[in-house]
């Protein structure tokens, strides 16, 4: 066709722009930072250049830090259902009233609306141990409900606030230098309240708002037959809100495990450094202090490879898994 | 007919029936006002905070016993926070002005020009999606040192100027558009570029909209670029100048207070403002993942 012909050429000079900024920034890169991945190339050359093959990726099975910091990325992702649950109670409990919708919209899409350093430093401050509103608001409830003086007279001992990001505890009673669970590190601790803060942010984000579009998707004669069958709450949103709902939750679940296995790394920038004791550090901001502090370029490629793969590989069992909840 | 007639506009309240029925105070009323108050009492805490002599900011009382209003002033004293401001616009406007039009362009040639492979093409663009920017961070930074491009403005805005997502979130608005009109348009001898031009970039004009907040947004909270790429005071952004802020003057809360307020003023003057487009562009850009 004449029109085709002449429209590829236009197509290209459209398309230029784009073409030459994924070759340089995007389609370049990923291949060249494969390359990389298997030089021992230091930033500062204070090694020698060599290439070293997958020696990089031995030494990274090897790293027990690499090993520890898989865990962190994984414990803060158990935020994650909470944080889903979350946006599908409010978006359902939100679709009822139309009434100032516009002005709950706004409040609780505010915090991932301004989300960033100026939040994390305000959290930092909140959960600061001494000085932070929330200590002084649970020790002022502490206090002024006799609780210390209760769990001692049970034969406790004694009850007081988190030290929140200056603990290495957690709810899991994770151990901090090895792969186990020790009884003593149960309670909360840094990566926990890296947890709260991340729900607080997500409840009415993004993922609330596609739950509100699936929502008054639905068409409203499933959920009138329902009733007149007598089906109660519950029962409707068992049989038909769920399922209706089923490719949305899909969509959200997907996208916030690529989010969960990249993330942690501003959080950890700018609220705890990686600590205490390494318990925040996630793989996202490992790689960036194996580059950029310590420029083992070629380790950290390798690292950014391994964790490409993940994300790969567990978005494809996703899809595995979730595909066939699509079919409804 | 249903037995429960449905009340307002029907379809957005599938549920309104049975909940009604339970009267004006439900536990769904409690739950949202509960949820608000908690998401609002960090914001409160923040600017309160912002107003506080120092010693007050750790005491339990909400409002400051003396408004000390020369806390902001303060800010801008102690660091150059007027330049970290127009670093952060004056990059963001012109990431949101370049990805706008490449985007837009890009988005043109896949929707409305025919051309073989096109959707081949267009799915791979799609897939480049996928890759974790912490893949890319470090390849793409020694190409900056590469291109002498470390510490510029340059380096900050360039590589952020081509978006595949926003080629995808205008390729699906411009899909929308009649195909009738380009065709007149090139009966009456219009090359492609008129016709892009003239016709498609006015009817697309919400979809840049949506486009730009959202790149003005992701821009202006860029954190993990700018951080490596950045050296001197001078050509920080906003977060960076505040990361550096907090460093050095971590202990006066209440100015770190002042200085996230007026991080997130000019975002709730956004929001509030472009919310229709920015609730539409959120739902818009899952349709196909």
């Amino acid at each position: 066709m004449r029109r085709q012909r002449h429209e590829r050429r236009a197509a290209l000079g459209f398309l230029l722009p784009n073409l030459i900024g994924f070759g340089v920034f995007t389609a370049g890169p990923v291949l060249f930072s494969l390359v990389i991945s298997i030089s021992n190339w230091h930033l500062h050359r204070t090694v020698a250049f060599q290439w070293v093959a997958l020696r990089n990726f031995v030494e990274l099975l090897q790293d027990r830090d690499f090993w520890l910091y898989s865990i962190n990325t994984a414990y803060l992702m158990l935020g994650i259902p909470f944080a889903i649950a979350g946006s599908l109670l409010l978006a359902i409990v939100l679709s009822q009233r139309l009434r100032g919708i516009v002005v709950y919209r706004t409040l609780f899409y505010l915090p991932t609306f301004t989300s960033g350093v100026a939040l994390m430093l305000l959290w930092k401050a909140l959960y600061n141990p001494e000085f932070g509103a929330l200590n002084a608001v649970i020790n002022w409830w502490l206090d002024s409900l006799h609780l210390n003086e209760l769990v001692r007279a049970l034969g406790g001992g004694g009850v007081s606030a988190p030290t929140w990001l200056l603990s290495t505890k957690n709810m899991l009673g994770l151990d901090v230098e090895q792969i186990r669970i020790i009884p003593g590190q149960w309670g909360l601790g840094a990566r926990d309240a890296l947890i709260i803060m991340g729900i607080w942010i997500a409840i009415g984000g993004n993922n609330m708002l596609l739950y509100l579009a699936g929502v008054s998707n639905i068409p409203p004669e499933l959920v009138e037959a329902a009733q007149l069958d007598g089906a109660g709450r519950w029962a409707i949103f068992r049989n038909v809100t769920w399922p209706q709902l089923a490719p949305t939750t899909f969509f959200i679940v997907v996208m916030s495990f690529i989010g969960g296995l990249q993330g942690g790394f501003e959080q950890a920038r700018v609220m705890t450094l990686g600590g205490p004791a390494g318990t925040t550090t996630t793989i996202s901001y490992y790689i960036y202090t194996k580059a950029f502090e310590e420029f083992q370029i070629g380790y950290a490629a390798a690292l950014s490879w391994v964790l490409f793969s993940a994300i790969f590989v567990i978005t494809m069992i996703n899809w595995r898994l979730g595909g066939k909840e699509l079919h409804y | 007919m249903s037995a429960f007639p449905r009340e307002r506009s029907g379809r957005h309240l599938a549920f309104s029936g049975w909940w009604y029925r339970r009267g004006r105070f439900t536990a769904s009323h409690v739950l949202l006002v509960l949820m608000a108050v908690t998401m609002l009492v960090p914001f409160m805490w923040m600017v309160l905070a912002s107003f506080k002599p120092l010693q007050e900011v750790e005491q339990l009382n909400p409002i400051p016993s003396v408004w000390r209003f020369e806390n902001y002033p303060n800010v801008f004293e102690q660091v150059s926070f007027a330049r970290y401001y127009f670093n952060s616009i004056f990059i963001a406007a012109w990431v949101t002005f370049l990805q706008c039009l490449t985007s837009a362009m890009a988005a043109y040639a896949f929707a409305r020009l025919q051309w073989r492979g096109r959707d081949t093409v267009f799915r791979l663009y799609l897939a480049t999606l996928m890759i974790p920017g912490v893949v890319l961070m470090i390849p793409n930074y020694t190409l900056m040192v590469k291109l002498h491009l470390l510490d510029s403005y340059l380096g900050l805005i360039v590589p952020a100027s081509f978006s595949a997502f926003g080629t995808f979130l205008l390729r699906q608005f411009m899909l929308t558009i009649p195909s009738a009109l380009d065709e007149a348009a090139a009966i009456d001898g219009a090359s492609p570029w008129q016709i892009f031009w003239d016709v498609i970039m006015p009817l697309s004009r919400a979809g840049l909209v949506t486009l730009g907040i959202f790149t003005f947004l992701g821009n202006y909270g860029s954190f993990f670029w700018p951080l490596i790429l950045i050296k001197s005071e001078h050509l920080r952004t906003l977060p960076i100048g505040m990361l550096y802020f907090d460093t050095v003057y971590g202990r006066q809360t209440n100015l770190i207070m002042a200085a996230s307020v007026m991080n997130i003023i000019p975002l709730v003057i956004l929001f509030v403002a472009a919310q229709r487009h920015i609730v539409r562009g959120v739902q818009l850009g899952a349709v196909k993942g």
